[in-house]
């Protein structure tokens, strides 16, 4: 049957088909909807791990022990899986096994523009790129195939635009996989004397996969009628490439982006006058055909930053594109993404800010804590940094920072990598304060559960990690729990943990305003008389709070009656909607 | 045919993810190949979102770029402004005149351009313009606006109202159906 399919739910639905059992991911936009997709065929086990790393390592223990497994990450999620990435290369796999990264070319909703494709070459793992959902389900499946026949993990490459597009696929059966374990030391055992012995047969499987590419129906030659100029390129770029020239042009499209074929692009050269390589971010394909000899022309046409679209490629190759439309000649304010109304955050934010304090940040929801007015954070640099980094920082500063920095880090993204940072404060005892804003649930990526909440991927009750005592656990005596609706206890509890001569912990709990169970008060009311127009309630940034004509208006649709601007007002104008 | 091109644009969390579903899974029973594509993420918090639908003898690319839309169904009324420069001449514009502010203009570092409506009809394009969060309202719930758009839009779509009513009742759960189907039904008579 027909249907029209996200790209990330035709991989959940390739590894139905290809009879995957073993599901396990940590969240990450663009990846996302893939695992949430899994989760709903009770045919598969689906979970949520604290990380990419243990994500791919359970997904390696899986297909070991006899069934195909999966894991998916975003593309900065592979670096946390990079170790293990390179030595199951060595093992290779029992079951085949599958592992989905999502690049964010132009940077929607990533922190770096990084490109995945170095890592199948760097870890020499075969990487096959989906250009539409169609292709994302049947390349699942045959990755499975590839792992099992090479015996090797294989990298699925999706992109922002193909994992967040729907186009139509056509589904069919499950077929389920599975084989017996057996012990091998010599294949699974990597320590020298065995990691030296399967290195050989990592080159020797890549130079099969090469002969492999040179024939395999995914790497293909689109006939064209004008062989002035022939078009290498894979992805999304080929969407565009196809869009803006049609069948103008031979195209060799690319499904296995590593290894590449050789054979296959020095005939495909031979028969077009000249070659453009159209791929996004870094020079990859471009870079091989250097390497095989081949004139080409890639990255001095087309840029290596922010992904492409139909009318840059068309530029690029000289095509006319279409006239822009007409444009409202006013200036058009930019709406940034902010945080919610009701947001828990907003409050610990305004709190740090006002204090000038020193806030090493992390990465999620509150990330948006660095934005005006709040204007709170310091650093954002990837899972787990703000916990470590303010380590170092207060060590670098001796004395000096003790009063003055902190780390924020969200619940999910403390488990994920705060927590090896936090044993380092109290191992080598830094005085650092570290604030976990816990709202009881993974924000940013749209509310997946994790191992702090107490329910699983498939909504089941589980075990819950208490962060107090995983926090004195690993040797934090100074552990508090804070309402950040309350403002006064969250700025108290926040000066005096500054204050202490030891590292501290302070966790800022009120679950995601978002979240379903939630329940939200009345919105706040103004007394528009008792407003003296001095805008204090204006500098927590809450959508909900405006001026209009001098006084505080209150938006009741956004408005979740969290009082925070209550608190502020020094006149009485706002006031709690219940009250009223 | 040549390639249809509708923008749905918004703010995050005004519902653009059904819209497009609805008008996805009518085009699908049509026979197109169809593409649409959606943000998801980081960007949805209150920023400035954007849907794109395509549908065709064959889709190829995702996106829709500037001057090639030949509708954009806007939620919200500075959003409208921000996208026109993607209308074909002579597109078709239908926007909801509802106002949210955005965080630079609540903080005052930005001013909300005003007659908005009034420069966009100067324009080479078809602009309707209503009041779409009344009729949502009218209909039962604020949060039905994406629904009353995409009832003013279905006029333009030789579709027959029947087809648009089964796409309705396979994207809504039955609780929230016949509020739906009044939004729809409010914003085509609109």
């Amino acid at each position: 049957m027909k249907q029209l399919m996200l790209g990330n739910e035709a991989v959940a639905r390739g590894l139905y088909e290809a009879g995957c059992a073993f599901v396990s991911s940590y969240p990450g936009t663009p990846s996302t909807e893939v695992t949430e997709a899994a989760a709903k065929y009770p045919e598969m086990y689906a979970e949520w791990a604290p990380n990419e790393k243990v994500a791919m390592e359970s997904a390696f223990g899986a297909c070991l022990a006899g069934k195909r497994s999966f894991c998916g990450m975003k593309h900065v999620g592979l670096n946390v899986a990079a170790d293990p990435l390179f030595t199951i290369s060595y093992t290779g796999v029992n079951a085949g096994m599958v592992i989905c990264v999502a690049d964010d070319a132009g940077m929607h909703s990533s922190q770096n523009e990084q490109d995945s494709r170095h890592y199948a070459r760097a870890a020499k793992i075969p990487m096959l790129e989906p250009s539409d959902s169609a292709e994302a389900l049947a390349f699942t499946k045959l990755a499975y195939e590839l792992s099992e026949q090479f015996d090797t993990p294989v990298l699925l490459k999706m992109c922002t635009r193909i994992a967040h597009s729907q186009s139509v696929i056509e589904t069919a059966e499950r077929v389920e996989a599975s084989k017996p374990y057996e012990k091998n030391p010599q294949k699974y055992i990597m320590m020298p004397g065995n990691a030296k012995k399967r290195h050989p047969l990592v080159e020797a499987r890549t130079q099969a996969l090469v002969k492999w590419a040179e024939t395999c129906a995914i790497n293909r030659v689109e006939e064209g009628s004008d062989h002035s100029r022939g078009i290498i390129t894979s992805s999304t770029a080929y969407q565009y490439v196809k869009e803006v020239c049609g069948d103008t042009y031979p195209v060799l499209k690319l499904g296995m982006i590593w290894p590449l074929p050789e054979k296959k692009i020095i005939d495909f050269a031979a028969s077009v006058d000249e070659v453009v390589v159209v791929e996004e971010l870094d020079s990859f394909i471009e870079a091989h055909c250097n390497a095989l000899g081949i004139k080409v022309t890639g990255k001095a046409l087309f840029p290596c930053i922010d992904e492409f679209s139909q009318n840059l490629v068309a530029e690029k190759l000289g095509k006319a594109a279409p006239a822009c439309g007409s444009k409202v000649e006013d200036a058009i304010p930019p709406r940034p993404p902010v945080m919610c109304a009701g947001c828990p955050h907003r409050s610990l934010f305004y709190t740090l800010a006002k204090n000038k304090i020193t806030a090493l940040g992390d990465i999620g929801c509150y990330t948006l804590g660095a934005v005006a007015p709040l204007a709170a954070l310091d650093t954002t640099i990837c899972m787990g940094a703000s916990v470590s980094g303010a380590h170092g920082f207060t060590k670098a500063q001796g004395g000096a920072a003790d009063n003055k920095t902190v780390a924020v880090i969200g619940d999910s993204t403390f488990m994920h990598s705060g927590v090896t940072g936090l044993i380092n404060i109290a191992y080598n005892e830094s005085n650092t304060t570290v604030i976990i804003v816990d709202n009881s649930i993974t924000g940013m990526t749209g509310h997946q559960q994790n191992p702090t909440t107490g329910f699983n991927l498939k909504g089941d009750p589980c075990t819950k990690i208490d962060l107090e005592t995983l926090c004195r656990a690993v040797g934090i005596k100074r552990v508090r729990v804070v309402d950040p609706y309350n403002l006064k206890q969250t700025e108290e509890a926040i000066l005096e943990e500054l204050a202490a001569q030891e590292p501290s912990v302070i966790i800022s709990r009120r679950p995601c305003a978002l979240l379903k169970y939630v329940k939200h008060n009345p919105p706040v009311k103004v007394d528009a008389d008792k407003c003296r127009s001095c805008k204090l309630c204006m500098k927590i940034g809450c959508p909900a709070i405006s001026m209009k004509d001098g006084k505080a208006t209150i938006d009741n649709t956004l408005c979740t009656g969290c009082s925070v601007c209550t608190q502020l007002c020094h006149f009485g104008a706002l006031c709690e909607g219940k009250e009223a | 045919m040549q390639t249809k091109n509708i923008m749905i644009v918004g703010v995050g969390g005004q519902g653009s993810l059904l819209a497009s579903k609805l008008l996805g899974r009518l085009l699908l029973t049509k026979g197109y190949d169809i593409k649409v594509s959606e943000v998801h993420g980081m960007s949805q918090r209150g920023g400035s979102v954007v849907t794109y639908v395509r549908y065709g003898e064959k889709v190829y690319s995702p996106v829709i770029d500037k001057g090639e839309a030949d509708y954009i169904v806007s939620f919200e009324l500075l959003e409208a402004a921000r996208w026109t420069e993607y209308l074909k001449e002579g597109g078709h514009l239908v926007v909801n005149t509802q106002q949210i502010n955005p965080m630079p203009v609540i903080t005052g570092a930005a001013v909300y351009p005003d007659e908005l409506v009034a420069k966009m009809k100067e324009k080479n394009i078809v602009v309707d313009a209503i009041d779409a969060l009344s009729l949502a309202e009218q209909a039962g719930s604020a949060k039905a606006v994406n629904i009353v758009l995409m009832g003013h839009l279905s006029r333009s779509f030789g579709f027959e109202l029947e087809e648009w009513m089964k796409a309705i009742e396979a994207s809504v759960p039955p609780k929230f159906l016949e509020l739906n189907k009044k939004a729809f039904l409010l914003g085509r008579e609109a």
